[in-house]
């Protein structure tokens, strides 16, 4: 049996550039790490009050100082853990929505999923009075059951991005009057409780509250990664990602159930932080030329928004804003821009 | 004998020649008018004499006609500039929805989808936290400047490139818009605790609480911005024709377009202005209309006026029957009946017209 065989010296090149995009990609994920724990670390020492780095350290070992106890080891670690797990997550989910879907606008925030899990959480808690983990049950059924609407609703012989994504944006704005609608019939009506699911934030944060998002992450996230390979496959096309072995249908599956359940309860935790799913892809794949579905850099790149921030709402504004009203700040027009580009490029029309 | 049966089937078929479409159209809207006011009709006195307490029908009427002796009485008076705010503010967003469908000939604009509601909501935000405006005229100014800067933000940005002002891209502009607004708003009333609550109400957009002195207000601008969209409703025939043609036909597109944007424009914000952002109105009213009375602008908009009344009306009625005996905002009942229609909408459209 003959093979096609390309000349030795091409697919050495080939073989080069394609090791030189690894290497650049593995720097950038490093980087982006370094990046997200110097935020995690001004998170923890500087707020109202520095904190010496020692001293810190000191608490995080468990050790007892006086005066810096509390504020760090109670309000400042659940921020920056809950900040770091939930930007993970929400980046996480967007790149995969993203590239499955071939659409950046494709995003969770954008087509309805995070306001299906925002409003089913709300609508738990005050109609139901659920609390904890529960509530984390709900939203992640309440977004399947909306992926699935849009996705059936949006079918006909096939599945057009552009459809998809208006149908998308009708259900998110149904689903939002049913979150404000909610919360004016709150009992204990707080605005603190309301901003949570109206725009996402981290105040009131509690480790308890990230195990459920740190578990998600755990097993969600490590089936999206494992499907890294086969999502960037699908970029190509399905026919081509069938070709070279993937299976097309599993694959796809595997990664909308999992992108669900990560941004579901990431979501049923912060709220949803407006727009970080939506923007953390585009903003990755800006910082590297490598292609492909970039999940890892997407997520980090997803904490470090979160964590930016979040910071900036708490001590940069000269008023105290939770994150998601920072994020929904920035990310509008950024989204305004990427469409402009979008309409020149001609790809929308 | 076969030849006069004959002649009476060619003079049967004769006379009973299908009239062409437009006139046939012509009749269907004269059939909607009286059918569309006897509903409104209906739903008005449904609206007076339903909601936590029901009033019996010799009430309503006895409210009706001013008296004020029994308890079902007082409470239709309670109920009547609600349900008046209710056909006020349904009919001109219905208009404006029409109004817009027209300019942009896009099947999806609407206030709400535009992000027009939003501008007018942080116009009136930052009239109340930075200038402490009390005015209900002050407020209905400011949220039609909002509006109106709105609207041209989201058209200019949806417009650029290639095909024009597509669905996709207006309704992409406009969620994109809404959702820097909204955030903006919000970062504007959360360290002011004393307006935040009200203005949260506010936001979820329903009829509620209305009274006649606050409803009074708009009527200026719902007129003159119901003159204009009436005034250009012959010339947003022509512009459906595409601008070349209208411009050949004699119309004078730039001067056209002012008129019927600030029309559509003052229409929404006043209603926006007094019962905040009620979304799809002007979405779902325009489509029913023109499956009943065709395409010509001069039937649709008076249809569009009655329809948008109706809708909003029975949507505050339902809303009442719904969450019985609290009642559940009309906005959030319009968006559960809008949001339907918007994605059947778009799903009988082919991917190239999105």
């Amino acid at each position: 049996m003959k093979t096609l065989a390309a000349p030795a010296p091409l697919i050495q090149s080939i073989r080069l550039q394609r090791d030189r995009r690894r290497r650049e990609l593995r720097r950038l994920c490093v980087l982006l790490g370094a990046v997200l724990m110097a935020l995690a670390c001004v998170t923890l020492a500087i707020g109202q009050s520095v904190t010496a780095p020692l001293d810190v350290i000191r608490v995080l070992w468990g050790h007892e100082v006086p005066g810096v106890g509390f504020t760090v080891r109670e309000l400042r670690l659940p921020r920056a853990v809950l900040g770091a797990v939930g930007g993970l997550s929400f980046g996480l989910a967007g790149a995969a929505f993203q590239v499955l879907l071939r659409n950046p606008l494709a995003s969770p925030d954008i087509i309805g999923i995070s306001a299906g899990a925002g409003a089913a959480a709300v609508f738990a808690i005050v109609f139901f009075g659920v609390s904890g983990g529960l509530v984390s049950v709900f939203a992640v059924l309440a977004a399947l059951v909306v992926a699935m609407v849009i996705y059936l609703l949006a079918w006909r012989d096939g599945v057009a991005g552009g459809r998809l994504i208006l149908i998308g944006i009708g259900v998110a704005a149904m689903l939002q009057s049913v979150t404000a609608y909610t919360l004016s019939k709150a009992p204990a009506w707080s605005l603190e409780e309301a901003l949570r699911w109206l725009t996402g934030t981290l105040n009131g944060a509690t480790l308890m509250q990230a195990v459920p998002v740190i578990v998600t992450l755990g097993i969600c996230g490590g089936i999206l990664l494992l499907q890294g390979r086969a999502l960037g496959a699908l970029q190509m096309g399905d026919e081509a990602a069938a070709a070279i072995g993937v299976s097309v249908a599993r694959t796809r599956l595997l990664v909308v159930l999992s992108a669900v359940g990560v941004i579901a309860v990431a979501t049923a935790v912060c709220g949803p932080i407006a727009f970080v799913a939506f923007l953390s892809r585009p903003i990755a794949s800006r910082m590297t030329r490598a292609s492909g579905p970039l999940l890892m850099t997407s997520a980090l790149t997803g904490a470090v928004l979160v964590l930016a921030a979040d910071y900036a709402g708490q001590f940069l504004l000269p008023s105290r804003y939770p994150v998601g009203i920072v994020t929904g700040a920035l990310g509008a027009p950024y989204l305004l821009y990427l469409l402009i580009r979008m309409h020149r490029k001609g790809a929308l029309s | 004998m076969t030849s006069t049966a004959q002649e009476a089937t060619t003079g049967c078929t004769g006379r009973n020649v299908p009239a062409p479409p437009s006139s046939r159209r012509y009749l269907g809207a004269m059939g909607a008018v009286p059918l569309l006011l006897a509903l409104l009709c209906v739903s008005a006195f449904l609206s007076l004499g339903y909601g936590a307490r029901d009033v019996s029908w010799g009430d309503v009427l006895g409210g009706l006609s001013g008296r004020n002796e029994t308890l079902g009485q007082a409470v239709v008076q309670m109920r009547l500039p609600r349900t008046l705010l209710a056909a006020l503010a349904g009919a001109a967003l219905g208009v404006s929805g029409a109004v817009m469908q027209g300019l942009t000939r896009n099947p999806l604009a609407d206030p709400g989808i535009l992000g027009v509601n939003a501008g007018a909501a942080m116009a009136v935000v930052i009239a109340v936290a930075w200038f402490d405006m009390q005015s209900l005229t002050g407020f209905l100014w400011v949220a039609s400047a909002g509006a109106a800067i709105a609207a041209i933000f989201v058209y200019a940005v949806g417009s650029l490139g290639r095909g024009g002002a597509t669905p996709l891209k207006l309704a992409l502009a406009g969620a994109a818009t809404s959702v820097a607004l909204a955030s903006l708003t919000l970062a504007i009333i959360l360290p002011r605790g004393d307006i935040a609550g009200g203005i949260q109400l506010w936001q979820i957009g329903g009829v509620g609480g209305a009274t006649f002195e606050a409803t009074r207000p708009m009527l200026p601008f719902f007129g003159v911005g119901l003159l204009l969209s009436l005034l250009s409703a012959r010339g947003l025939n022509m512009l459906a024709l595409g601008d070349e043609a209208a411009a050949v036909l004699g119309t004078r597109v730039a001067r056209l377009r002012f008129m019927a944007a600030l029309g559509a424009v003052l229409l929404c914000a006043a209603a926006t202005a007094i019962c905040g952002p009620i979304g799809f109105v002007g979405l779902v009213v325009p489509h029913a209309c023109r499956l009943i009375a065709g395409v010509d602008h001069r039937l649709l908009l008076p249809l569009n006026a009655l329809g948008g009344a109706v809708l909003l009306t029975l949507a505050d009625v339902l809303g009442r029957f719904l969450a019985r005996p609290g009642e559940l905002e009309a906005g959030v009942v319009t968006a559960f009946i809008g949001a339907p229609v918007f994605i059947a909408i778009v799903r009988r459209k082919r991917i190239r017209e999105l």
